[in-house]
């Protein structure tokens, strides 16, 4: 019943991970979801519609606030300071309250350090902020090798950093999650904070991507 | 809160193997790194697994380890790191110089 145990192997670079199931029987937990969801409804404590709605607002959520965020901490230095102080502080300040129990970090890259998240365990993700997490990021091997070897894997994914840059990788194994506060992209100078969200991509707040003007 | 370890001390992961649900990854268990931050205390996720209320609530920390540390062929830059959530009651002191 472990969600590890299924078995099978992708050792290439960027899996392919299937969102959906491939016609074989039903996981042990997918099956045990269906029995409490048809309890659920057929007892009267939730409808259809319940479970329709917040599937349709989950899927809805991206990683627009997060980009907000750090559209903000690019335009406002002091701003920025209170967000790496206190992560949730800082999104309250821009009237994100709605982020439920999370305990946020905020990882600054500058010239001297990278920071990339990863969560070896499972797939631990600040969904408040980016949203659904991408197919890839649960999968086997980028858990596997973002921790075994990250300059590797960013390679892959279009980042090179020289060796002097640090990379640090963040493994959020317990209760904090992580964003990634990108830099600034040189011949951004005079922008909008909107126009400035608009560059920064949800990789990049995982810290698989760079932002571009 | 009463935390046992310093930001900036010496820590090691101990290198224990209980069955359960343990939010210790394998690959840290035994190694030395330094406490990067301590996050607030926490419910016990090895209680909560099993239904019960993880209380008291554990102290939890960041603990940076070196990459050349965790993985002694780890092909990278030198000063790559890597950061873990650890609970208290996976670490020890270490004597010596850490990770930072």
């Amino acid at each position: 019943m472990s969600e590890h145990s299924h078995g099978h192997r992708h050792d290439h670079a960027r899996t392919f991970q299937p969102d959906h199931d491939s016609g074989g029987p039903l996981p042990y937990l997918q099956v045990m979801e269906i029995a409490t969801r048809e309890l659920l409804i057929e007892k009267g404590i939730i409808t259809p519609q319940d479970v329709q709605r917040q599937i349709e607002r989950m899927d809805a959520r991206g990683h627009s606030r997060g980009a907000r965020v750090v559209a903000r901490a690019w335009s406002d230095p002091q701003f920025k300071s209170r967000l790496l102080a206190n992560g949730r502080a800082g999104c309250d300040e821009m009237g994100i309250t709605d982020l439920e129990a999370l305990h946020l970090v905020i990882v600054e890259n500058t010239d001297k350090v990278h920071n990339v998240i990863v969560c070896t365990l499972c797939s631990c993700y600040p969904k408040p902020l980016l949203g659904l997490p991408p197919a890839w990021y649960k999968s086997l091997p980028y858990r596997r090798r973002m921790v075994r070897e990250p300059r590797a894997v960013l390679t892959e994914f279009g980042v090179e950093l020289p060796n002097e840059v640090v990379v640090r990788v963040h493994d959020s194994t317990a209760d904090m999650r992580y964003m990634v506060l990108p830099r600034r992209p040189e011949g951004t100078e005079g922008w909008s904070e909107e126009r400035l969200a608009g560059i920064v991509s949800r990789d990049c707040l995982i810290g698989v991507a760079l932002p571009h003007a | 809160m009463s935390a046992r370890f310093r930001v900036g001390e010496a820590v090691a992961v101990r290198a224990a193997y209980p069955p359960g649900h343990i939010r210790t990854p394998y690959y840290i268990r035994g190694k030395r790194g330094v406490v990067e931050r301590i996050c607030g205390e926490f419910a016990n996720p090895e209680e909560l697994a099993f239904g019960r209320d993880g209380l008291p609530k554990r102290p939890l920390y960041r603990v940076r380890f070196r990459q050349r540390q965790v993985w002694p062929d780890y092909a990278g830059a030198g000063e790559d790191t890597v950061d873990v959530e650890i609970f208290e009651h996976w670490l020890e002191p270490a004597a010596g110089e850490g990770a930072r």
